[in-house]
């Protein structure tokens, strides 16, 4: 166990390395950038991602992929908005619903995994595509939403200084961040993860419940695509059937650059947490270098390309990950 | 030594004063010509007015747009040009722009919500192009036409304005019709691709095509050709935005009629923003002036497009 332990601090390391890099190179070359305000704009406009990146972290800890994530974020939105908007629902009860539809979505594409066998690759393309259509069958146009409940969620903030002030996405997302460190670490549930991961019939003949377990899988990760959905809805103050296109890859993105094997078994939510400061890092310095977007698809690109590689070399020295 | 340091601290104010204007542009992004040369129209009368401008492109995506609002805020500018995505999801973003002081001005399309979150709104008026092209259509078809409409990305401002204008336009001609109406995200591919498909479902019913932009309208044609008919004489497309390939398309006797929507609105868009940093008070609605371009006028203005 010692190598696998010393994988994990070396990737982890290394995430870490990398941000603190980008974020130091941007600090010293752009004005205005090392302040506590953008600091907390990271978090602040990437709180959604962050949200569905803990849930897919999960997934992929299980072995599996979920590419549903945006579409379901994308029918929460406009689900909410037209049930607050055109039918005058208090924006709390929609919300519960909406949770409540996300995580029944996800349990259905984890039910049919498990039952059929079917690859999650397959099954959550089919839930991407059916969520999609579902959140245009609510709406066609993006929708506002004007509450007082609504509005007082997004004034609330904690002022830390008097330019930045902690949003209440961040604080969900923060939430969200410590429950998960808490459910992958120190419950069975969580260590179940990380066994199927590693070898899914390992666990079955240690007589681990996989099945309940992967179902609770896509179950939580649709309940966190479904609550990063109601985030978008606070920071946009609307719900819209065309958001979070390709955001799934975004959050797979983010997982992977963080340490964790897309094989499974191996890999961290703190290391998530750096591999989304990354990526939002990258996308703030784009915006201050005013470069053209296309930048950041590069720039992620060459990092996944050099993270993939990184754990390639890693677990080849390692001989509890050595392929077989 | 006094002296000297006064002096100093003179050339200091005196450089600051005389510090550039560093203005943000948050665009949608380049999916098509015509946005293509609103970008370059505003990136070059910075250039002109010698402006730090700060450029962002979300791609089309509204979060990344809010993203970059954020950070023109965080990198304190003087001001914001914004093109928003879509019509909805502003407040929050507006909100605190206008608590850091920076005025905004709305281009090309406007915002649902409240109006004193920005300086001004300058943009064509989609509705009256919907209309424009509804009436070019109902005279050329003499009162009788199967319409497919090509909607631009759903939800969006032009797309629901062209749609509203043009139907008001046709709803006086009762043998015109629209039989289908799809969205082709305001892309050429897209444009192609669902003409194909509703020439495949409706056929010869078929005799007119409205797109809700040239570029939509240039897939169509394509698509229509591979089907063995003619685009511009068996089926009439008609199109907003005045792109150069939808002249060259009208030139070439393909495309029909296509109303001018002006992208060039770096100008007025600078404008607003000095007199809107000077304090004045602006109109919330500026109209940019458009006209209709057919296969008649076509050939002599080509050479005057720029876009």
């Amino acid at each position: 166990m010692q190598s696998l332990r010393s994988f994990r601090h070396w990737s982890l390391a290394a995430t870490v390395f990398v941000f603190l890099g980008l974020y130091g190179f941007a600090a010293w070359k752009y004005e205005g950038f090392f302040t506590l305000r953008v600091f907390v704009n990271l978090l602040g406009d990437n709180s959604f991602l962050a949200i569905a990146a803990v849930g897919m972290t999960f997934v992929i800890l299980s072995g599996g992929i979920d590419l549903s994530v945006g579409s379901v974020l994308a029918f929460t939105t406009i689900f909410i908005a037209t049930l607050v908007g055109k039918h005058g629902v208090h924006p709390a009860a929609a919300i519960a619903m909406a949770l409540g539809l996300g995580t029944l979505m996800g349990t259905g594409m984890g039910w049919l995994i498990h039952r059929y066998e079917l690859p999650p690759f397959l099954v959550t393309l089919g839930g991407m595509f059916f969520a999609r259509g579902m959140a245009f069958v609510v709406n066609q146009e993006s929708v506002l939403i004007e509450h007082p409940f609504s509005t007082s969620v997004q004034e609330f903030a904690i002022r830390l200084t008097a330019r930045a002030a902690l949003p209440a996405t961040v604080l969900v997302f923060l939430v969200v961040f410590v429950l998960g460190v808490f459910v992958a670490h120190h419950t069975r549930f969580g260590r179940n993860v990380y066994a199927i991961g590693g070898s899914e019939s390992s666990a079955r003949l240690m007589g681990l419940p996989v099945a309940r377990t992967k179902v609770t899988v896509y179950a939580l990760s649709g309940f966190c695509s479904a609550l990063a959905g109601v985030v978008w809805t606070f920071y946009t103050g609307s719900g819209n059937p065309t958001a979070g296109i390709a955001f799934e890859l975004d959050a797979i993105a983010c997982v992977v650059i963080g340490g964790t094997l897309l094989s499974g078994g191996v890999g961290t939510l703190i290391g998530t947490l750096f591999g989304l400061l990354i990526y939002g890092t990258l996308k703030s310095t784009l915006d201050f270098a005013s470069l053209n977007s296309w930048w950041l698809r590069i720039a992620i690109g060459g990092q996944l390309a050099v993270f993939i590689l990184l754990q390639r070399f890693l677990s080849r020295t390692s001989p509890v990950l050595r392929p077989i | 030594m006094k002296q000297l340091f006064i002096a100093a601290i003179a050339v200091l104010v005196i450089a600051a004063a005389k510090k550039p204007a560093t203005i943000g542009f948050a665009q949608v992004g380049g999916e098509s010509s015509w946005r293509t040369a609103e970008t370059e129209s505003i990136k070059s009368e910075a250039q002109k007015r010698g402006v730090n401008l700060k450029f962002s492109d979300a791609q089309g995506k509204q979060e990344n747009q809010i993203r970059a609002v954020r950070s023109f805020i965080a990198q304190g500018v003087d001001a914001i040009i914004l093109a928003p995505v879509v019509e909805t999801g502003w407040a929050p973003v507006l909100q605190e722009a206008k608590r850091a002081k920076i005025p905004v001005v709305l281009v090309d399309r406007g915002i649902k919500g409240e109006e004193s979150l920005y300086a001004t709104l300058i943009a064509s008026d989609f509705v009256e192009e919907g209309r424009l092209a509804g009436e070019w259509l109902a005279k050329k078809a003499s009162g009788k036409a199967g319409i497919v409409e090509l909607q631009g990305t759903p939800g969006a401002a032009p797309a629901l304005d062209r749609k509203k204008g043009f139907e008001q336009a046709i709803a006086k001609h009762p043998g015109i019709k629209i039989i289908a109406s799809q969205s082709g995200d305001f892309r050429r591919s897209q444009g192609k691709e669902v003409m194909e498909a509703l020439i495949k479902k409706h056929g010869n019913e078929i005799t007119a095509v409205y797109a809700h932009n040239d570029d939509m309208a240039l897939g169509a044609i394509q698509a229509l050709e591979e089907s063995g008919r003619k685009p511009g004489a068996d089926v009439i497309v008609v199109s907003v935005d005045g792109v150069k390939d939808a002249f060259n398309a009208m030139v070439a006797g393909k495309l029909n009629c296509s109303v001018e929507c002006n992208p060039l609105l770096g100008p007025m868009a600078f404008d607003a923003v000095e007199k809107a940093l000077a304090g004045e008070k602006l109109p919330k609605r500026t109209v940019v002036e458009d006209k209709v371009f057919d296969q008649a006028n076509a050939k002599d203005a080509l050479p005057t497009r720029k876009y």
